[in-house]
């Protein structure tokens, strides 16, 4: 699924002679209208192109950073890596390298953290590592994730990025959708207030699963979410898709998303979602 | 036997064609060719049994395909009594490709529900190749509330090659009807028991897989993604099916080796499309021994069983350690 979301048509072939001698990391191109920016001061509108509003892909550090009140979060889990259960050389490659990419043992952080002093567990897939496709380890890190939100009676915020199920594993990857969905049963149960986030791109089980089923759904503007990726469905129906389709603001049209929310007002939309549903008052 | 016939399948065709033959000419002529006829049979008999106990995983899957394969209402009609088939979602339409009712079963009443390929292309159209829209996964979500309100067990039988990835089931959101669909089966209250009979692919698959037990034909497949699909995505190439067909671990042995599915249905020697008779009759016997000790457990324990089945599942502690989980 990975080569879906290689955003081909935005790539723009730059004669960048005079710019080769930039350090790399320190300048970033807007992959929308190539405004070209300072990382640090991208970092200060929390990643999102000030010139025409494109919201860049966040790792689990800065959705973390963004998002919770600094220095709360603690990470459940963070040490459990995947496994590779059908013993396949190219998938221990593509592990290894997605590790050495994203600095992270899987695609999924999931730990507890408070935003504006409200406890919190939360959850963040992090399309660095192989496009936070399904695996085993990353369903199992979201069930332990929404156990212990059960556990502890506290909200739970999943932050939803995929490009599928993790093929490597086969089936047991798309068990995971089962597996999550019991685990979110269990913690609806006892009352309690689940959120997603959908961000760019959200789509296959991940889509069909975990994702589709808070009690409030937010999404991220202009993310890609769907079930079958645009390819596949262009390669289906012989037709290109119109321009939109199966982003934020189309899903939100057809009513399956409740809120389009720019990144800039998340956390204040999460804070008071969450303030509303503080249970001592009800 | 007509329409395909698989490569493998074509030496068993060709002797029993012969032995059809042999039969009427001995009719015709009144000779006796008992013992000529019984020796092919014998053959026959080694045949299939030679072949239908070594399919290769890709052969599997194309047994698993074979547009003659009993499908969901061959088996009802050889199951059960009193069918009635409903129909729609209430919501937006009907969908052709997955089907759905009432019936009796062991003379207890049950809802079915199953998609439905079709026989050849004009019927394969009409039902969309068993490639369900949201308003399937939703009158199913309807038909297994109404399940529950009149204490009836549910049934399902799986084949598709996925949920159908097209402009309307995106618009209409089938994400959200799988999910929800997984979502009801989980938590309803009533004994709901899962049949692979053909091809379970992906989420399509899934949304009627979240029961008290995951039951697999001998010859079915459930895979994360069709086999070409695989092939093309890791190694793009499509046409190195066969081999991804291998890899996936797909077929119901090795599912049943990876404590993902609960029990492995034989069928007939050659294949359900061989006997359909047979192959219902083996489903029988496992449904009515099954069905019976799950609908005698009492809700809550029917409910926590299957949430820990679920939990159990793909728990990377299996795969670590080699073994079960103490």
């Amino acid at each position: 699924m990975l080569e879906l979301f290689k955003k081909q048509k935005y790539v723009t072939v730059a004669s960048d002679a005079g710019r080769r001698e930039m350090p790399d990391g320190l300048w970033i191109k807007c992959p929308r209208c190539s405004e070209i920016r300072f990382a640090r001061e991208l970092e200060k509108t929390l990643k999102v192109c000030q010139k025409c509003g494109h919201h860049f892909r966040l790792t689990a550090g800065e959705r973390i950073q963004f998002t919770l009140d600094e220095g709360t979060f603690t990470a459940y889990d963070a040490d459990l890596e995947p496994v590779n259960p059908f013993h396949s050389t190219e998938y221990a490659q593509k592990l290894a390298a997605a590790r050495q990419a994203s600095g992270l043992a899987e695609a999924v952080v999931g730990g507890e953290g408070a935003i504006d002093g409200q406890r919190v567990v939360v959850v963040i897939m992090d399309a660095q590592f192989m496009m936070a496709s399904m695996g085993t380890v990353a369903g199992e890190k979201i069930t332990r994730a929404i156990e212990r939100a059960a556990e502890k009676e506290l909200p739970l915020i999943i932050f939803t990025a995929s490009g599928g199920a993790r093929m490597q594993e086969g089936v047991l990857s798309l068990m995971q959708m089962t597996k999550t969905v019991s685990a979110l049963c269990r913690h609806s149960r006892r009352g309690l207030l689940y959120v997603t986030v959908l961000t760019d791109p959200t789509t296959g089980g991940v889509s069909a699963s975990f994702a589709a089923l808070g009690d409030i759904i937010l999404a991220e503007p202009d993310a890609l979410i769907g079930f079958a990726g645009p390819r596949v469905i262009e390669q289906t129906i012989r037709q290109k898709l119109p321009e939109g389709f199966q982003r934020a603001e189309f899903l939100r049209q057809h009513g399956f998303v409740d809120l389009v929310t720019p990144r800039p007002q998340l956390k204040a939309v999460l804070s008071r979602l969450l303030d509303l549903h503080r249970r001592e008052q009800s | 036997m007509t329409g395909a016939i698989l490569e493998f399948d074509r030496p068993i065709v060709e002797l029993e064609e012969k032995i059809k033959e042999l039969r009427q000419f001995a009719r015709e002529k009144e000779i006796n060719l008992d013992a000529e006829i019984a020796n092919l049979e014998k053959r026959v008999q080694a045949l299939k049994e030679n072949i239908y106990q070594n399919l290769a995983p890709w052969q599997k899957v194309l047994v698993a395909r074979h547009p003659e394969r009993p499908n969901m209402l061959d088996y009802i009609n050889r199951l059960c009594t009193d069918f009635v088939q409903l129909h729609g979602d209430r919501l937006y339409g009907d969908d052709p490709a997955l089907a759905g009712g009432i019936a009796r079963f062991d003379g207890r009443p049950v809802t079915v529900l199953g998609q439905i390929k079709g026989r050849d292309t004009r019927e394969n159209l009409a039902r969309n190749f068993g490639m369900a829209h949201p308003e399937g996964y939703r009158m199913a979500m309807r038909l297994m509330r109404q399940a529950e309100k009149f204490h009836r067990p549910v049934l399902a039988f799986i084949d598709t090659p996925g949920a159908y990835p097209g402009m309307g089931a995106e618009e209409r959101g089938i994400s959200n009807a799988i999910a929800e669909c997984i979502q009801t089966m989980l938590m309803l209250e009533v004994p709901v028991l899962s049949v692979i009979i053909g091809e379970g692919g992906s989420g399509g698959a899934l949304a009627l897989a979240s029961g008290d037990c995951i039951l697999i034909q001998e010859h079915a497949v459930f895979s994360v993604i069709s086999p070409e699909a695989y092939a093309s995505i890791l190694w793009k190439d499509s046409s190195r099916a066969r081999e991804a067909a291998g890899v996936m671990k797909i077929t119901a042995a090795d599912l049943e080796a990876l404590h993902l599915v609960d029990e492995v249905i034989p069928e007939p020697l050659g294949g359900a499309h061989h006997d359909p008779d047979g192959a219902a009759e083996r489903i029988r016997e496992v449904l009515s021994r099954r069905l019976p000790e799950l609908a005698a457990r009492p809700v809550g324990q029917l409910l926590a069983a299957r949430g820990e089945k679920f939990r159990r599942i793909g728990d990377p502690r299996i795969y670590l350690t080699g073994n079960d989980i103490t």
